[in-house]
């Protein structure tokens, strides 16, 4: 493991090490509004100063990372084990079912990702609870995103099913879903992790891209998506730098997320 | 060759056929499709709110109204935007332009500066250089392309920077690997001991080589542009087809969103296709 990678390690521990601690580092929460300091700059109370609406910016980006990071994880999840079933079964499977699966994936993918994605969060209902919009939108994130990742397993359980173990295998009388779970699966494994982690930045900065829309997680729950939403009324760096803080956290995470995921380990 | 292009055209088709009723479908299934505002409007009177539910009436099964639109668009009629009241065919030659000048210009820019950085990296091989390349398209690889829309907004830079900037690190990292990959290559050694000057061995032996890949890469990018045009256009105030897309998901237009959706996934595969094409015809051809 080389400096770099361990760097970004230590920084996404201690990332994700600060956001677990948000109840204690910032006990106000997120949604509490200091009515008598709206859009305050930065003090010893407000570390990050305060929103129009007087919240604290500080507790509503420590809240938020921990959203962000919790579930587009959970999202990466969903989206590999869809992958696993469509790709892996019908690369196991071979001839008409990895020939539908193709097409199948061939019709996701010939949408581009945030058009697909945008459109189909704008058709859903927008004027849910936070909790359910959290829910919506990493739900979609994880059932629209397998594609990609479905086309990579195909490929690679087409080529375990030719391979010699497999043949001696089913030369010793092993079929159906035991030979697929005993033999094959392991097998995807590596492809399946990379896979994971590689979906993982894609679905933070989907979820971005879809806050600042106006169509991720909704108030006052924050997100990594909502907080940049703030931009909008920003008229002017320099007067006020600290509003830049999220998109300063989010290069910082996703650059480390970059890499961790060595190119062995992409290219798997 | 002509057997493969006409089972290419068919596929496309095929594919934009299922897409549009892919797209039709879930519109259909959205919450919320069989609201029009304007049944709620009190100066209309009964007889005008039923007129207005019949006109829609044709939408609530889906495979009829897919029959309708696909008879329709055989005959140039890709029917009325409920939303815009205006012909869809009308909205999209209005939009399309701007759309095709945004991501054009966006993608020659992010073209031009990937492969400037990328192969003048490879020509002075010098560490700090490519670092500097490295770092730049990694920050900007982080960066939604909804907040580069926002910066652009915000420092009155035109639309199709932003989209320069999106493409412009995808583009840099996967050209920069295949040069990286094409300089181990054994004939490059052979061809620096004959004397070949770096430029020379870049345009005649290491282009060739990564070529196919890079024409590949053009077909993609063209589909991350129009992806990344709904927040661009919707948040710069564009009138294109992204900001179209925008509108009609929004609004549940069916007719719209359909077309919308058709338009965009025939020029995803005509590119993506083309670029096939283009590399068939780089190919040497086999004795």
């Amino acid at each position: 493991m080389n400096a770099a990678r361990t760097l970004a390690c230590v920084v996404l521990l201690a990332v994700c090490g600060v956001c677990l601690t948000a109840d204690w580092l910032a006990p106000a929460g997120y949604a509490k509004q200091f009515r008598e300091v709206p859009g305050s700059p930065p003090s010893r109370q407000h570390l990050l100063g305060t929103d129009e609406i007087g919240r604290d910016r500080f507790a509503r980006v420590l809240y938020g990372t921990r959203i962000s990071l919790l579930l587009a994880p959970a999202a990466a999840l969903v989206s590999t084990l869809l992958a696993a079933l469509v790709g892996g079964l019908a690369g196991y499977l071979g001839g008409i079912w990895l020939r539908l699966a193709t097409s199948f994936t061939d019709l996701f993918l010939s949408l581009p990702w945030l058009f697909l994605l945008i459109t189909v969060r704008a058709l859903l209902p927008l004027n849910v609870s936070p909790l359910l919009s959290v829910l919506i939108t990493f739900f979609i994130l994880g059932t629209l995103g397998w594609a990609a990742s479905a086309r990579v397993l195909s490929a690679s359980a087409d080529s375990l099913r030719n391979s010699d173990f497999v043949l001696q295998a089913r030369a010793s009388g092993l079929r159906g879903a035991r030979l697929f779970f005993v033999h094959v699966l392991p097998n995807l494994k590596p492809v399946l992790y990379a896979q994971f982690w590689i979906s993982i930045p894609v679905f933070i900065l989907s979820e971005a891209n879809l806050g600042i829309l106006g169509l991720g997680v909704a108030e006052p729950l924050p997100s990594w998506g909502s907080l940049l939403r703030e931009l909008e009324g920003l008229v002017s760096f320099r007067e006020e730098p600290w509003r830049l803080v999220p998109l300063v956290l989010l290069i910082v995470v996703l650059i480390s997320f970059q890499l961790v995921l060595s190119n062995e380990e992409v290219t798997a | 060759m002509l057997c493969k292009i006409v089972r290419r055209l068919a596929a496309i088709a095929g594919i934009v056929v299922l897409g549009g009723l892919l797209s039709a479908t879930l519109v259909r299934l959205a919450p919320g499709f069989d609201t029009d505002e304007r049944t709620f409007d009190p100066s209309l009177n009964a007889e005008s709110v039923n007129a207005l539910r019949q006109a829609r009436a044709g939408e609530h099964n889906i495979l009829h109204f897919y029959a309708a639109y696909l008879r329709g668009a055989l005959h140039g009629d890709l029917g009325t935007s409920h939303t815009l009241g205006q012909p869809v065919q009308s909205l999209l030659r209005e939009r399309w332009p701007v759309t095709l000048r945004v991501a054009g210009i966006g993608l020659l820019l992010g073209w031009l500066l990937a492969a400037t950085l990328a192969f003048s990296a490879c020509l002075c091989q010098q560490r700090a250089y490519d670092l500097f390349g490295t770092a730049l398209s990694g920050a900007f690889l982080c960066i939604p392309a909804a907040v580069l829309a926002l910066l652009s907004v915000i420092l009155n830079a035109p639309g199709y920077l932003a989209i320069a900037l999106i493409v412009f690190p995808k583009i840099y990292r996967y050209s920069r690997n295949l040069l990286d990959k094409a300089y181990t290559l054994p004939h490059l050694t052979a061809a620096r001991a004959k004397g070949l000057g770096e430029i020379r061995i870049l345009l005649w032996h290491v282009l060739p080589v990564v070529a196919p890949q890079m024409i590949a890469l053009a077909g993609i990018t063209v589909s991350i542009a129009l992806g990344a045009s709904i927040p661009i256009e919707s948040l710069c105030g564009l009138p294109g087809i992204g900001q179209l897309a925008w509108q009609a998901a929004l609004a549940r237009d069916l007719p719209l969103l359909v077309n919308v959706t058709v338009l965009v996934t025939l020029v995803t595969l005509l590119a993506n296709s083309g670029a096939d094409v283009m590399i068939h015809m780089l190919r040497p051809r086999e004795a």
